[in-house]
């Protein structure tokens, strides 16, 4: 360094955060006592807008160099002072901190220790502020499009928005059709809005925006890259039919010699189909899929003289020959919109959900209200004898929620609601049915859903506080078996119908994008956000983003906001047409890297690899790291066995002397 | 499994039995099986016991001693309480203070004196042996399984037989086995039910010592009550413990042991909660009988997690319930009836006391009976080893 250093000291008080425990006086007259140190000041707030002026102030009137701040962590803090020194024309990484509140003030009691201790921190910063070095972050143009993983209406919400925004957008959905779970179910509460009629139009928007390309039956195979620059593989699974040809008739669906076969998915098993199918009448695209594990002609090499569904199709659109498809594109962010899995309701063997067809859970119901399910919309149940319309119908809530017993100790936050609004719509189709639900909170948070619970009571829902314990039959009749606990009762209440409020989880094949895109979950194994107040749609890597009930359990409105969110964060980088990148990344002194690699296999983000150079007319290989990749975390640094790779700001003649300030080295 | 949490001497009731934790939401009580005949509420002392001013009030509520420890309220609690160690606790309080029924009491003696809570002296444990060839197990000896008999099973005429049996099926089917004989002690299950915390910890201790000391490869504990508290509350033992219906499922499917007689009888299987609902094994005895020809196997329509209650554990072999209303063994003898079962089957020494004397009361006699799996077994007049091919070339 040529100049000689001139360092400025900032003790912060945090209020009384800091200054309760640390006599900060006493810190400040100990930093005007260190080497190099011009100023040293203490102040109420130095976050707040006086407080960085004191430090412009000083750096303009008294030429100040370097600049420690003693105050709180630098995760939240250190881009306040950084912008700091750079509004005051210095370079933003003559910067150091001194955390002196959590590592300090917010764990001891002892007042004169905790004095002490702030002031080994202080002097160990203004050690090694001397010798930081002047770093200039980049800027790496982005790639104006996104990738969505899922299309429920997380996704297609988020798809639409960037879409419209102006950018390109590729919509992989794994199953035949986009729509997700609000696909399945019959009207939405609180406002019983018919969940096709705002949904399908969505569904259609996505498929012929001119902005969105949709990966339908699709699944991502590998994700590399960073944020702005993500480099996407996609497997378009083979339908078996020509999507430019099939029109969607459906002659090859009822000519299929399988036809009405196998449980139909989106009715919950309740439906059947072949192994030609649509999933359901409004799918998008309204394109036909062969199932390759029903299809004889697929499992067995032949079907009949000749395949009924080629006879059947006039367009010629079955194509047996189709192969797997492999598409790569580039996109400059990524949304996660994975969604759920809805509890499995055979994990509380005491409800006999396996044992009694009349037992079927709230998912099962919303397509048994729905007109277009496999009932037509009548509620028909078979009580183990023949199939009756229930008179006598039973709720139970928190099936698989609120339970540590199945490991899932979260409220599924829908569950109280989707009740309410089943327990309405069996009433207004079975009028004289006796309805009673079950329950041991009633969760009606939102907007509108107290006045809807109110309103359902009022219908003569019969709500009884106490959760079932078990479920067994006598005669025809289901028997529940529960307290009233508000009495204090305990009952064997009788049932022609249980529906069982099953909770969400996170999806069981989500493991796979965990893995593809490195995303942590929480405790409550949903993807876990970058921070659950302030940043709630990021993960903890740049340029990926999270939607809906993958994250956790929500509501359509909640699941829209945050799609919504979502679709505004990942248009950031879009809009912008850049990233910058941290500067402080880790660095390669390329004369003595010997290229041995291990740097390579250890670190976590991939950002190492080795290039060949031209080492004085020999070609050597040598360590390089992607700027845009590395976080500076300092694991390559700890394992070179030749101290060639260091982190910048954090080499090892800037840190030993800070160390050695702290009585670590003597 | 095994493993209890250990509770120390200063923690208040509150916190020993996580009071705290619970929502009221009713499952415990929902579930508990004595709700139809009884007034016992035990969500309502969960919700008391908060109160430490009350608990000797509470204490002395007859309804504590009408929990039979089937452990239904605590396999359905969504929060992981033990509703019904709240009921044991309560009990505890009633041990200490000395105010116990006597026949509570002299349970309590002879297991503290005799290892036993039937009244019987030590030295008499071995007699159901008389007339039979069992190989007696020395600690230094090398055994594969190493047979825990149960104090009811060891002393009660009517039960005596499932020992008995099991004994002639190992010889025949050459089983590599021993019983602890003499050196046997209760495994303390109804006594921690009947809250003698002092004696139970001392059982516990005693008989890790002792059983870690046999060079056997696992324990087989013939009553369904033993295998559970050894696996809950045994957190030292150094081998692990099974019940015997699950040696012989292993020993039926590794074709080392195969029924020749048959029966043509209509079986209904009783789970009994302590081998069922709370350590989970469902299939093994119904495995068993199912490997005998001709049986015809029919189920309760409470079967496995919905068993219904026998009424026969958590020390309610020493106390009277009041009640006039039927007894759940009543219940479930009818429901056998009505499936017109010749045999219900049952593997625990309690569940087939309290069900003989429920088809005495129903006056089914003629019709169907009782009898434990092995009481079964021994009626099929041959019992050997079937060498599969298989099994031949491994020898
Ligand atoms: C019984 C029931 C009733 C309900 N009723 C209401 C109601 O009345 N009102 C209300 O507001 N909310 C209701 N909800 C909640 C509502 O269903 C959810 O809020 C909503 O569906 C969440 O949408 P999503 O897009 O996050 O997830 P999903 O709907 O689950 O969509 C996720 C999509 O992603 C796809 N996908 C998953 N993994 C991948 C992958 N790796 N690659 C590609 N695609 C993938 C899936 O195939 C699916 O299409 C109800 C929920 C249930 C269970
Ligand atoms: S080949 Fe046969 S089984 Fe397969 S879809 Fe066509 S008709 Fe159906
Ligand atoms: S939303 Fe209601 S039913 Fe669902 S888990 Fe929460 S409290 Fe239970
Ligand atoms: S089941 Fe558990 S949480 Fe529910 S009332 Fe009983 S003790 Fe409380
Ligand atoms: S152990 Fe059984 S009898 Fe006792 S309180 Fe619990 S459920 Fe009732």
């Amino acid at each position: 360094m040529t100049e000689k250093p001139k360092l400025g000291v900032y003790i912060c008080h945090c209020g009384i955060n800091i200054a309760a425990t640390v006599d900060v006086e006493a810190v400040t007259e100990f930093a005007q006592s260190l080497p190099n140190v011009v100023v040293a000041r203490n102040y109420s707030y130095m976050c707040s807008d006086p407080g960085q002026l004191l430090i412009k102030d000083d750096i303009q009137e008294s030429g100040l160099n370097r600049v420690v701040v003693a105050s709180c962590s630098p995760r939240m803090h250190e881009p306040t002072f950084r912008k700091a020194l750079q509004e005051a024309g210095l370079n933003p990484y003559y910067l150091e901190m001194a955390n002196i509140r959590e590592q300090d003030s917010w764990v001891h009691q002892d007042r004169e220790e905790a004095t002490a201790k702030a002031k080994e921190l202080v002097a160990a910063a203004v050690a090694k502020v001397r010798l930081l070095e002047p770093l200039t972050p980049r800027e790496v143009d982005a790639e104006p499009a996104a990738l969505i993983i899922g299309a429920g209406i997380a996704g297609i919400q988020a798809a639409l928005d960037i879409g419209d925004a102006g950018f390109k957008v590729y919509l992989v959905e794994q199953s035949p059709s986009v729509g997700g779970r609000m696909a399945q179910l019959d009207k939405t509460f609180p406002t019983l809005d018919c969940s096709a009629c705002i949904l399908t139009p969505k569904m259609v928007d996505v498929a012929n925006h001119p902005n969105i390309e949709l990966l339908a039956y699709s699944e991502v195979e590998e994700v590399s890259g960073f944020v702005g620059n993500f480099d996407v593989k996609v497997r378009k699974k083979a339908r078996y039919v020509d999507v430019s040809k099939c029109t969607g008739c459906g002659d090859c669906a009822e000519a299929c010699r399988v036809a009405g076969r196998f449980p139909n998915e989106f009715e919950e098993g309740m439906g059947k189909r072949g192994a030609i199918y649509l999933p359901f009448p409004q799918a998008v695209p309204a394109k036909y899929t062969i199932d390759p594990e029903r299809c004889l002609f697929l499992t067995r090499g032949r079907c009949g003289k000749s395949p009924k569904c080629v006879d059947a199709c006039q367009p010629g659109a079955i194509d047996f020959e189709q192969k797997d498809e492999i598409v790569t594109f580039k996109v400059g962010a990524i949304i996660v919109a994975t969604g759920f899995d809805v509890f499995d309701a055979a994990k509380k063997p005491e409800y006999g959900y396996t044992e009694f067809p009349n037992v079927i859970t709230g998912l099962e119901m919303e397509r048994l209200v729905s007109a277009s399910g496999p009932t037509g919309g009548e509620i028909l149940v078979d009580n183990g004898e023949e199939q009756i319309v229930p008179k006598e119908i039973a709720f139970i809530q928190c099936v698989g929620s609120r339970d540590q017993s199945v490991g899932n100790e979260y409220c599924s936050r829908v569950c109280c609601m989707y009740t309410a609004k089943q327990a309405h719509l069996i009433k207004d189709k079975i009028p004289d049915a006796k309805v009673k639900v079950y329950y041991i909170d009633v969760r009606a948070f939102g907007k509108g859903f107290e006045e809807f619970y109110d309103r359902v009571r009022r219908e003569g829902i019969r709500y009884v506080r106490g959760n079932p314990s078990e479920i067994f039959k006598r005669g025809n009749k289901l028997i529940v078996k529960v307290e009233d606990t508000l009495t204090a009762t305990p009952l064997e209440d009788e049932f022609d119908l249980v529906v069982l409020a099953v909770g969400l989880e996170p999806r069981a094949d989500d493991r796979k994008t965990i893995d593809l895109l490195r995303l942590s979950q929480s405790p409550d194994r949903f993807l876990m956000e970058a921070h659950p107040k302030l940043r709630p749609v990021d993960t903890a890597s740049d340029g990926i983003f999270l939607a809906g009930c993958c994250q956790g359990p929500k509501d359509i409105p909640d699941t829209v906001a945050q799609a919504k969110g979502a679709a505004a964060s990942a248009l950031i980088p879009l809009a912008r047409g850049k990233v910058s990148i941290d500067a402080q990344v880790a660095g390669v002194i390329e004369d003595t890297c010997r290229g041995c690699g291990f740097c390579v296999s250890i670190c976590p983000y991939t950002a190492i690899e080795l290039v060949e150079i031209n080492r004085m007319g020999h070609m050597v290989e040598v360590a390089r790291v992607n700027e845009a990749l590395c976080k500076g975390c300092g694991s390559c640094s700890a394992g070179c066995l030749s101290n060639s790779i260091q982190p910048k700001s954090f080499r090892d003649r800037q840190i030993l002397p800070q160390i050695a300030a702290l009585g670590g080295i003597k | 499994m095994r493993g209890m949490k250990m509770t120390t001497e200063n923690q208040t009731f509150t916190e020993k039995f996580d009071l705290l934790g619970c929502i009221q939401c009713g499952r415990c009580t929902g579930g508990c099986p004595v709700t139809v005949r009884t007034n016992l509420n035990v969500r309502r002392f969960v919700y008391d016991a908060y109160n430490e001013d009350l608990l000797e009030e509470l204490s002395r509520v007859a309804d504590i001693w009408d929990c039979t420890a089937c452990h239904t309220c605590a396999v359905r609690c969504p929060k992981g309480l033990k509703p019904l160690e709240v009921l044991i606790g309560l009990r505890s309080l009633v041990v200490e203070s000395g105010k116990t029924e006597p026949t509570v009491r002299d349970a309590l003696e002879s297991t503290f004196m005799e290892g036993n809570p039937w009244n019987k002296p030590r030295a008499t444990r071995n007699d159901w042996m008389e007339g039979l060839d069992v190989i007696v197990a020395e600690p230094e000896q090398k055994v594969e399984n190493l047979f825990f008999v149960c104090c009811t099973i060891a002393y009660d005429p009517r039960v005596q037989v499932t020992a008995r049996n099991i004994v002639n099926l190992l010889n025949k089917a050459g089983v590599d086995y021993a019983f602890l004989g003499t050196d046997e002690t209760c495994c303390g299950s109804e006594i921690f039910t009947l809250g003698e915390d002092g004696l139970f910890e001392m059982l516990i201790e005693d008989n890790t010592e002792m059983l870690n000391e046999y060079q056997a490869d696992r324990i087989v504990a013939l009553s369904p009550h033993c295998f559970t508290t050894f696996n809950t509350h045994y957190p030292d033992l150094n081998k692990p413990v099974i019940h015997y219906t699950q040696l012989l499922a292993e020993l039926l499917e590794q074709k080392k042991l195969a029924f020749k007689d048959g029966l043509e009888k209509k079986i209904v299987y009783h789970d009994p909660c302590y081998l069922g609902k709370q350590s989970g094994v469902f299939e093994e005895p119904r495995s068993v009988l199912k490997a005998i020809e001709g049986v015809e196997l029919v189920e309760f329509g409470r079967n496995r997690e919905r068993s219904l209650c026998c009424e026969g554990g958590g020390g309610k072999m020493w106390v009277e319930s009041e009640s006039k209303i039927e007894r759940l063994a009543e219940t479930r003898v009818k429901d056998a009836r009505a499936l017109e079962a010749d045999i219900i089957a049952a593997a625990c020494p309690f569940c087939v006391l309290t069900l003989d004397d429920a088809v005495k009361a129903e006056g089914f006699e003629e019709e169907m009976r009782v009898a434990e799996i092995m009481e079964i077994l021994g009626e099929l007049e041959v019992m050997q080893e079937k060498p599969s091919s298989a099994q031949e070339v491994e020898d």
